[in-house]
């Protein structure tokens, strides 16, 4: 990405399109770098969503009038347009809407894993998966007497590539991966992942929720069996994420939830099936939110992912570089570049994490202090918490120097 | 950027970085841990009760964790000696707030009260009424 392209996005312009960031809190406007747990939402999302409500709110599924028609349109367009944008060729018969990436990783653990696990399998995960992957394919382990396994993170916050090809084997049925963690910024090689994980015939389910927000994904480059995100981490709404699957696979599972709208024929003994991707989206969809997901991906595209992307890893190598000059924190995760997302997560010696972001909140900076969802990995860098910042496309350089203020504030009061 | 955060204001920072009566007690009446394991607190709790087998004696702490989670436990140590386990029991976070003299941000009260729980579950459980390892405030 040249510098050129860089300099041509305009954060001024694109402040303005968010409201909240005007928001002042004790007098201080607020710097808001908590975009890795949710993003905000710009007016463009916020109209079409009331746009929805104020014209065309209808239920979806054969409706006959006017509204539902055009409801049901919008809504079924809405995954063809997902598709559109995670380059999945087949449209909307391989994208499934969930409340989130963390229910997409349920639907294949119930739908798939209940089904085709059983003791001598194998689960593979690394140990920076979330807890959204973590504890759901754990406890699917735990059900099928499947075994889990988890690819281990180097020193420098990398996946220990040697170790994943000794993890993977020919048991091995399914590998959920991370393609950015939430925790360590590390972007995964997920494409070798994946490659490594067909050898051996195992499915592979690629975890993209801190990745689709940033950066241009390709599903069928990385040739992922399933890839999930949510909504709200990519300046769309909350309530609404995608799970895209191989058409065959997803033709071959089995629903795990039922209901009205998923079924072609019932009677008092049995029922079928509708087609994909409806027979996965029981009950009253997120009608709204699909409207708003379009919405913000149109945003997103607008803008350009590429150009998004840059603009996050040249906030991510300004923030890794201030703070890594500071002796006294403790930065997680590689080196900027691209081989890091945009956020950094780090401790301040002698200032607990929590206690850290209630100073940063006084002064309107809103950083995340905890495990992440990932207590496992923290357990392994020795820590209980840390503070992440993330960064988005509304963030600017001045933000991150109003974040290293603070951290010289906490220093100053716990000195 | 000023020094002027409402949290943190000079007792908790002193209690934090000068902790009052902090380690352990030879021979306690009971002792019990609390953690919350989400946040990375825990306290150790140290108690000796006098004669009467009703009033706290001595209180000593040990722990690990964020500043209001450690000054609160330093200050509750402090504040219970003398009193009866029937007064421990009524104590609410309230009390603790008050004690701490300070705001206590919603998400961080769990924080604030980790100590005084620890306090009433040993002396509860050392009373036959109560059966838990660890104490926790993070369920609340």
């Amino acid at each position: 990405m040249s510098q050129q392209n860089l300099e041509s996005l305009d954060v001024g312009a694109i402040r303005e399109e968010f409201p909240i960031l005007q928001r002042e809190f004790n007098g201080e406007q607020l710097v808001y770098l908590d975009n890795a747990a949710t993003t905000q939402t710009p007016d463009s999302v916020v109209d079409a969503m009331s746009d929805y409500y104020r014209e065309f709110n209808a239920n979806v599924h054969r409706g006959i009038h006017h509204l539902s028609q055009e409801a049901s349109v919008a809504y079924e367009e809405a995954h063809d347009r997902v598709a559109e944008f995670i380059g999945a060729s087949g449209g909307r018969e391989e994208v499934i809407f969930t409340k989130n990436t963390t229910e997409a990783e349920n639907l294949v653990a119930y739908s798939w894993g209940l089904n085709e696990l059983g003791p001598g399998d194998e689960i593979v995960l690394t140990e920076m998966e979330h807890h959204a992957s973590l504890v759901t394919w754990q406890q699917i382990g735990k059900r099928t007497g499947a075994d889990v396994k988890y690819i281990r993170v180097t020193e420098d916050g990398r996946l220990d590539m040697d170790h994943a090809r000794e993890c993977i084997t020919d048991d091995t049925a399914m590998l959920s991966a991370v393609h950015v963690s939430n925790t360590l910024g590390t972007v995964n090689p997920v494409s070798e992942l994946v490659d490594i994980a067909h050898d051996h015939d195992a499915l592979a389910f690629i975890d993209g929720a801190q990745a689709v927000p940033n950066r241009p994904v390709d599903v069928e480059a990385i040739d992922a069996d399933f890839y999930a995100f949510s909504g709200h981490k990519m300046s769309g709404p909350t309530g609404i994420g995608a799970l895209y699957g191989k058409r065959d696979l997803l033709e071959e599972m089995q629903p795990y939830l039922y209901g009205g709208g998923m079924i072609r024929k019932v009677t008092f003994e049995d029922s079928t099936w509708d087609d994909l991707p409806w027979k996965f989206e029981p009950g009253t969809p997120q009608i709204a939110e699909a409207v708003g997901l379009v919405a913000a991906i149109d945003w997103l595209e607008e803008i350009g992912m590429e150009r998004i992307q840059a603009h996050e890893e040249e906030i991510a190598r300004y923030a890794y570089d201030r703070l890594t000059a500071e002796p006294d924190v403790e930065v997680y995760g590689p080196e900027p570049g691209p081989e890091r997302g945009g956020l950094v997560g780090f401790n301040l010696e002698s200032v607990h994490a929590h206690d850290l972001a209630s100073i940063m909140n006084d002064h309107a900076v809103a950083i995340r202090a905890g495990d992440h969802c990932t207590q496992p990995l923290h357990d392994k860098l020795g820590v209980a918490a840390s503070a992440r910042a993330s960064f988005y496309v509304y963030n600017t350089k001045e933000e991150v120097d109003k974040l290293v203020d603070a951290i010289d504030d906490a220093r100053q009061l716990f000195a | 950027m000023g020094l002027g955060s409402d949290m943190y204001r000079q007792q908790i920072l002193d209690h934090y970085k000068n902790p009052r009566n902090y380690g352990e007690l030879e021979d306690p009446t009971f002792t019990h841990i609390g953690e919350n394991p989400m946040c990375g607190d825990e306290i150790r709790m140290d108690v000796v009760l006098d004669d009467d087998e009703e009033t706290i004696e001595r209180v000593a702490f040990k722990g690990d964790g964020c500043a209001i989670s450690q000054a609160s436990a330093s200050m509750l140590s402090g504040k219970l000696a003398g009193k009866t386990l029937e007064e421990l029991h009524e104590m609410d976070r309230d009390d603790v707030i008050d004690m701490l003299g300070v705001d206590i941000s919603p998400m961080r009260v769990k924080c604030a009260v980790l100590a005084e729980k620890v306090a009433q579950d040993g002396a509860e459980i050392y009373q036959g009424d109560l059966d838990v390892d660890k104490t926790t405030t993070e369920d609340d």
